[in-house]
């Protein structure tokens, strides 16, 4: 008998797994080339995004940034590929990207003998504009991230009254003054709770800053110029365009109107039925019609509402119709979250004796906004993006200017250049918004 | 020792209007409709006031004069000395067709690219992102206007297709001719025309009905009720017996045999565009403005809709797709029975806020100058007539109307389809 075992008595050493289900040729097979459809579909795509990519590559490229014309440019083109076709002509984005960004804003709004080196006028160029948009990115930095320094927020609480005065100059006494508006409302409600009762004291705190609104601050405002002047030069609505005009309807329209949104959507989910009635009254109108009705009420009815005599700017009432769009929109999103909430949410605030507003405050709204952070922010990128209806009334955001562009005899007949840029820059701003939701997302995402 | 009192005496007091819960409701509704009914009033004097110092008093009788400008795309006859109400009327049904049009393409694309995003194909996954990220992230008036320029710029002219050796022909076995000037496409004729009807005379709304189509409509319907027996007698006969008779060719041939008759009977034919002088003639015109913003409102639209196709069958959780393999489905049974019945729930509230959208964003035909209603009530008549008020008041119900209706044969539709909880 020999002691030949038949029984394997150590472990194989582990093998290396086959070639064809590793690295590169293990995923392609996995995720190209796996069956007979698949594999099909892989070479028309891929078909597909070669013949794209070589004809928008070699467009976007091979392509001419100095000239002058439109004219120039092609025979630049010709000289050197032989062909005018396929190549871009970036020469016009060149020579108007200012116009594109800050439409007629004028970059040295002009003061009389005012003297900066050759240009005469009292700022540099598009000094306001520029200041304004970087105020905002402090003003936002620190409600989008909770890294940023709390101090930041003094910017946020000034900014609503800055920006005006930048973009649009004149006195710095009007905006003061209305900011002075929040602040007799405070004081009134401190100094008169005492004397004459809580809901008097809120009253009080209503009715005092609308009236300085509406009659004081005029006179007060003209008195203390008059007294000390500060004032830089002003700039006229119709001097608006490009896409400072583009944002800065987007951001009026997307600060004021999730506020007015969420006021809305618990006008909505309310018990008092004359409340409720107005809320759903007001926003099935306005989500029934398009913006561009809403826009043309803007254009040659709003005057007709107000007093007679009334001279609105354009500009503000175009920011009064896409607001009040906006608000609609936003109050559904926030309804969806109130609507999303469990029931024992509610119950719970009641249960702790929390009253409305201490409960829609601390218990309801926080997760409510929470859940409906997507919708929010789709929500803005729509907003956004529907800024550029206001071409159609006239104005002169980066789609009518385009028009514009195209109807001066250097650059008649280019179309592709200004779309391309204008579609990127609009999609740098939504791209940009909908990942930092994502972002937003997971970070608040408990997970529970 | 122990005095038992009463309970306090219910009586009411001026301020348990502020204080007491029971009332509060009531005054706050109470202040809110005064407000309301102020702001209104004011709102209301103001419009009078302003109005009667321009001299614009509201009124519409300026519906009832001549237009005096011209729709080229429309889908009744019409005249320049046709009345401003039935230019509203053409640019309403224009609005409807482009918007039932978009819709359908839009669904139809999104649910496509939709599933595709899903594919375990990497590239085709990819490219479907690229196309939903692009589409959403750019406005759609700028896809619109686009669509517009590459349909002008980079079509051939007419007389592109001229002489013996033309530079472009005529597409689809030359049936299709596609031009900048718009896509010339077939349309039926009928050589033994049974003709039309004439409704409503010559008033502002008249328009003709074909007899034609009618007589289509009735026999096509009648087939399909013919179908329907069939079917059922075979399923009747299969839960008797067991066996289910073959109905293929019957349900064939009852659904063409007498359409087919028909058509046959009343000539039917089709006409195809020619070029003839300096355009084509013949056949239907679709013109650029229409395919511009059909194409637009539906690939962006389409954007969307793949996203809430892909989110509604994503949430179908993997439990259900396993269960019916477990039951022994074969998979394209199981995405009809389990997996699509469960995401249509999810997929169509929002899809009808998609169809809605689309509708409204219709209006944006004016950028490109599609004759919708906004281009022909809130554009062309508003400058026209002076009649900012009114005009805009009754662009605002037409698409408060549409929008209305929309939501409540959807919100129909989607009680149907929704899950009975018990």
């Amino acid at each position: 008998m020999s002691d030949v075992s038949f029984v394997r008595t150590e472990m194989l050493p582990q093998q290396e797994p086959p070639g064809s289900s590793v690295g590169i040729v293990g995923w392609a097979r996995a995720n190209l080339f796996d069956g007979v459809t698949n594999s099909v579909l892989t070479i028309i795509s891929l078909i597909l995004v070669y013949f794209v990519l070589e004809g928008l590559l070699s467009w976007t490229f091979q392509s001419v940034w100095n000239a002058s014309s439109l004219t120039e440019c092609r025979e630049i083109m010709t000289a050197t590929w032989g062909k005018t076709h396929g190549h871009a002509c970036w020469a016009v984005i060149n020579d108007r990207w200012l116009q594109l960004l800050y439409g007629f804003y004028p970059p040295y709004p002009a003061e009389p003998g005012v003297n900066f080196g050759e240009n005469t006028g009292a700022w540099p160029a598009y000094f306001r504009p520029n200041l304004s948009f970087v105020l905002l990115l402090l003003a936002v930095a620190p409600v989008l991230f909770d890294k940023v320094p709390r101090k930041l927020l003094i910017v946020t609480a000034v900014y609503p009254f800055l920006m005006p005065w930048l973009m649009w100059g004149g006195s710095i006494w009007g905006p003061v003054m209305a900011a002075a508006g929040f602040g007799i409302g405070f004081l009134a409600y401190r100094l008169l709770t005492p004397v004459i009762g809580g809901l008097g004291g809120i009253i009080a705190a209503i009715a005092l800053p609308v009236i300085w609104w509406l009659f004081l601050v005029g006179i007060v405002a003209a008195g203390l110029e008059s007294v000390v002047s500060i004032s830089i030069p002003e700039v006229e609505s119709r001097k608006f365009g490009g896409f400072m005009l583009s944002i800065l309807i987007g951001v009026v329209a997307i600060g004021c109107s999730l506020p007015i949104g969420i006021v809305l959507a618990l006008g909505r989910q309310s018990d008092l039925m004359i409340v409720k009635t107005l809320c759903v009254g007001f926003i099935e109108f306005i989500r029934g019609v398009p913006l561009i009705t809403l826009l043309f009420v803007a254009s040659v009815l709003l005057n007709v509402f107000l007093p007679p005599g009334t001279q609105f700017d354009i500009i503000l009432r175009v920011l009064i119709m896409v607001t009040l769009f906006a608000s609609a929109y936003m109050a559904e999103v926030v309804r969806g979250g109130l609507a999303a909430l469990p029931k024992g949410q509610y119950e719970g605030a009641d249960s702790l004796g929390l009253n409305y507003w201490q409960a829609q405050r601390l218990i309801i709204m926080p997760q409510a906004l929470k859940i409906s952070i997507p919708g929010i922010v789709s929500t803005f990128i729509g907003v956004f993006k529907d800024t550029t209806l206001v071409s159609i009334i006239g104005l002169l955001d980066p789609l009518g200017l385009s028009n514009a562009i195209r109807a001066d005899a250097a650059w008649n007949g280019i179309y592709w250049e200004l779309f391309a840029f204008i579609a990127f820059l609009f999609f740098v701003f939504c791209f940009g918004m909908s990942r930092y939701s994502m972002y937003l997302e997971r970070k608040l995402h408990k997970g529970h | 020792m122990t005095t038992l009192t009463d309970p306090p005496k219910a009586s009411f007091r001026l301020s348990m209007l502020i204080y007491d819960t029971r009332y509060r409701s009531m005054t706050i509704q109470a202040v809110a409709m005064i407000g309301f009914m102020l702001f209104a009033a004011w709102l209301i004097n103001n419009t009078m006031t302003n109005l009667e110092t321009l001299g614009k008093t509201p009124q519409f009788g300026f519906l009832l004069e001549p237009a005096g400008y011209d729709i080229n795309q429309r889908l009744l006859d019409y005249n320049s000395q046709d009345t401003h109400m039935r230019a509203s009327l053409l640019g309403l049904l224009n609005t409807l067709l482009v918007a039932v049009m978009g819709c359908i393409t839009a669904t139809i694309i999104g649910v496509l690219v939709g599933v595709l995003r899903l594919s375990k194909n990497w590239i085709v996954a990819k490219i479907m992102t690229v196309y939903v990220e692009m589409f959403r992230n750019v406005p759609v008036l700028l896809w619109i206007v686009l669509a517009m320029a590459i349909l002008i710029e980079s079509l051939p002219a007419p007389r592109a297709f001229r002489g013996e050796n033309p530079e472009a022909t005529m597409n689809l076995f030359d049936t299709v001719a596609v031009t900048n000037r718009g896509i010339y496409v077939p349309e039926p004729l009928f050589s033994n025309s049974l003709g039309n009807i004439h409704l409503l005379g010559q008033s502002s709304l008249r328009f003709d009905v074909s007899v034609d189509l009618i007589a289509f409509l009735i026999v096509l319907g009648l087939s399909i009720f013919g179908i329907t027996k069939v079917n059922a007698r075979a399923k009747h006969i299969q839960e008797t017996t067991g066996e289910r008779p073959k109905t293929l060719w019957a349900n064939l041939g009852l659904f063409f045999v007498p359409t087919g008759i028909l058509l046959a009977l009343l000539g039917f034919h089709l006409g195809y565009p020619e070029l003839k002088g300096f355009n084509f003639k013949g056949g239907t015109h679709m013109r650029n403005s229409l395919i511009a913003l059909w194409l637009a409102l539906s690939l962006y639209t389409a954007a969307f809709i793949a996203e809430i196709v892909r989110g509604g069958i994503l949430a179908v959780s993997h439990g259900q797709t396993e269960a019916a393999e477990a039951l022994g489905m074969r998979s394209g049974r199981t995405m009809r029975l389990v997996i699509l019945p469960q995401a249509l729930r999810v997929i169509i509230p929002p899809m009808i806020s998609n169809y809605l959208n689309l509708t409204k964003n219709s209006s944006l035909a004016i950028a490109v100058g599609y004759m919708d209603i906004t281009g022909t009530l809130g554009g062309i008549t508003m400058n026209q007539t002076g009649r900012e008020l009114e005009t805009v008041l009754m662009l605002m119900l037409c698409y408060l109307v549409i929008s209305l209706s929309i939501s409540m044969v959807m919100n129909w539709y989607n009680n149907r389809v929704k899950l009975v909880e018990r």
